[in-house]
């Protein structure tokens, strides 16, 4: 029957093709508006790194003092706190983060120095958040102890400073230090830039940053503390760092650690561990609280509320306009079924029944959300140009996957049945004996 | 084939209440050929549409074929019309947009019969009602006389087994109501049970016999057949054959 109903419903739209333009644009233009924006958002708010967030954890201890009224340790941690926790090597693997700003030049290319950001970091940093490599590897856990002179670029920074061809083994000189490339990465986009998310709730919903692109140049911790020394900034101090740039013993928050621990039993190990720690500090006088947390990725990405703000209101106004546009489907597809309430009246009287009818306009409905759902897509292509366009952070992010190309027609022939349902349940309620004695 | 006993069928509002049938009763045997006259608004058009199970009755009881349906469901009223009954209307009721084969097909798809079968069935209706060669012409291409005869061919398709007609020559010309009238008796020599709504008298004398409704009532019902078609039944009662 689904086969007499799809041809009943196309020789329908055929009938008025004005009336099923309508139709079609209204269901184009909402599924256009609100894919847009919920494919932005989809991007957005996605996990990282699927498959391995649950075992990825960002451990926090409170080194502020008596007289900070904080509800939570601080976002990041003081760097003796965080050399502290990762000389334990009580997780699988941890990685310890501080980003800086460093003049960048290849002795080898005769280009200008460049500007770069500069992730200091340590060794599993790479395999934890799983890193992919053009050339080469990672530096080694030896390289992290022995403060190596190596460093791991971005595919886009070795496209700029060697053509794109293999660089492992030349020299980069970051600030007014030699270092030897031992890796090249490949493309590695990140959404958002997980590792250095803080502060989001201080940010007021301006989050767009949290999805810029990972750093060009990646060091080993102590190296990158070492040749960009002076350089780093503070997230918050308690007081004055004695010599700027230089926060090693410096009364300030500045350093992030990154852990991964499998299993709910190493998960609960390592909370006793900092809890452990935060007490043993108090002792010791140099903490005055023993609050710590551990949330997981997913969940430290929700605290910082990473979402931009602006884009959760864009997607609610873009499914308001879907409403709208589906309110006025509901007008225009009552005003055709209705029409056609003695065609109604004569299929009734020659066997068809309320459900039959019932399924007959649901099907048309279906029809045109399936052409409104093609309409819709290429209106979302054009959608999400326009915001590739837009100079965001993440603009270069935003792409149709095929999750949400199938979420588009999934999305359109929903919204219009739903359109239908109404009209095809006034349709299928008409009474056949009163439309054939006034036909 | 059809009984209807003691069947009435009110129209309720918050102040008034307007019988339509009142104590209706009527037997129509199978092979009648029945003309149910009346005067405007005297029940009879609500009569056929009870009748054609397309609207319900407020009491009585109605018996169609062996089956009391005065309880059935949508489901199972709409599969009776689809596989008992067969219907002609004053006013044709084709659908504009379908062509004469498709319109002929309408019943035979909710059958959920064969694609074959039912272009069988179809060639087979329409060559009866003499306009196979116009399979493919719109409603709006043919006369009204064409129309009526495809609206019966629609009605016969799937072979059923009681035909009601609504005032069938009321929108035709003499000429053309004669030939569709002609179909009719045609229809009925073949075996078919036919009910048939008119005010007009002259035509209600091709009937085998007359029922009369006033104020939805069935009354003056001629207990003798005025008009005696020679049916297949009849002839098979006559030479006392099985029925």
């Amino acid at each position: 029957m689904f086969a007499y109903y799809l041809d009943l419903a196309i020789r329908s739209l055929k009938r008025n093709p004005v009336l099923t333009f309508l139709m079609v644009l209204a269901i184009a233009v909402g599924i256009g508006a609100s894919m847009t924006t919920l494919t932005v958002m989809h991007i957005l708010s996605g996990d990282p790194l699927p498959g391995r967030s649950a075992n990825i954890y960002y451990p926090q201890v409170d080194a502020t003092p008596a007289d900070w009224h904080n509800k939570n340790p601080l976002d990041m941690l003081d760097y003796r706190s965080a050399v502290d926790l990762w000389s334990a090597h009580r997780a699988d693997r941890q990685a310890l983060i501080v980003d800086s700003s460093v003049k960048v030049r290849a002795p080898e290319a005769n280009l200008p120095p460049l500007m770069l950001t500069m992730l200091s970091t340590t060794s599993d940093f790479f395999p934890m958040f799983n890193v992919p490599f053009e050339y080469g590897s990672g530096w080694t856990p030896a390289d992290d102890e022995n403060r190596a002179r190596v460093a791991i670029i971005s595919g886009n920074l070795n496209d700029r400073l060697f053509g794109g061809k293999n660089s492992v083994g030349k020299t980069l000189r970051l600030k007014d230090s030699n270092v030897r490339i031992v890796g090249v990465l490949k493309p590695w986009r990140p959404s958002p830039q997980f590792y250095t998310v803080v502060a989001g709730n201080y940010a007021n919903g301006d989050t767009a940053g949290f999805y810029g692109k990972p750093e060009d140049v990646f060091v080993p911790f102590q190296t990158g503390l070492e040749v960009n020394d002076g350089a780093f900034q503070q997230f918050t101090c308690w007081g004055m760092p004695s010599t700027p740039g230089h926060l090693q013993n410096s009364p300030c928050v500045w350093v992030s650690l990154w852990v991964e621990l499998e299993g709910a039993a190493k998960v609960a190990s390592y909370r006793d561990f900092i809890a452990s720690y935060a007490q043993q500090q108090k002792a010791l006088g140099r903490f005055t609280k023993t609050d710590t947390r551990m949330l997981d990725l997913m969940g430290w990405l929700d605290y910082n509320h990473v979402l931009p703000s602006d884009v959760k209101l864009q997607t609610w106004l873009a499914f308001a306009f879907l409403a709208i546009c589906l309110f006025n489907t509901v007008g225009l597809l009552l005003a055709k079924f209705l029409r056609r309430a003695g065609e109604i009246g004569v299929r009734r009287a020659l066997g068809a029944s309320r459900r039959t009818v019932l399924a007959q306009c649901l099907t048309e409905a279906g029809l045109i959300g399936f052409i409104g759902g093609v309409a819709g897509w290429l209106l979302t292509l054009v959608g999400l140009w326009l915001v590739r366009s837009q100079k965001m952070p993440y603009s270069d992010l935003v792409h149709l996957d095929v999750a949400m190309f199938v979420a588009t027609f999934a999305l359109a022939v929903a919204v219009s049945l739903l359109a239908g349902a109404l009209p095809a349940l006034r349709a299928s309620r008409v009474a056949p004996a009163l439309q054939l004695k006034t036909l | 084939m059809l009984k209807m006993t003691h069947l009435s069928k009110v129209y309720r509002t918050e102040v008034v209440e307007t019988y339509a049938l009142r104590d209706f009763n009527i037997d129509v045997k199978e092979g009648e050929f029945v003309a149910v006259m009346g005067p405007s608004g005297s029940g009879k058009t609500t009569f056929l549409t009870i009748a054609g199970l397309l609207e319900s009755f407020t009491g009585g009881e109605y018996v169609l074929d062996g089956t009391d349906v005065s309880n059935l469901g949508d489901n199972a009223r709409s599969k009776i019309r689809n596989e008992k009954i067969g219907f002609v209307f004053q006013s044709f009721n084709l659908i504009p947009d379908l062509n004469v084969h498709d319109n002929v097909e309408v019943p035979l798809r909710y059958r959920g019969m064969k694609s074959a079968e039912r272009n069988q069935r179809i060639q087979e209706a329409l060559e009866r009602v003499g306009l196979a060669s116009r399979m493919k012409h719109y409603p709006a291409e043919l006369s009204g006389g064409q129309q009526q005869r495809v609206a019966i061919a629609r009605a016969l398709a799937g072979s059923p087994r009681l035909l009601l007609a609504d005032e069938p020559t009321g929108n035709l010309d003499t000429q053309m109501a004669r030939g569709v009238m002609e179909l009719l008796e045609e229809i009925h020599r073949g075996g078919a049970t036919i009910v048939m709504v008119t005010h007009d008298p002259e035509l209600a004398t091709r009937a085998q016999r007359a029922v009369h409704v006033i104020d939805g009532q069935a009354v003056d019902i001629a207990e003798e057949p005025r008009f005696h078609a020679k049916t297949k039944r009849a002839e098979a009662i006559a030479e006392g054959g099985a029925v």
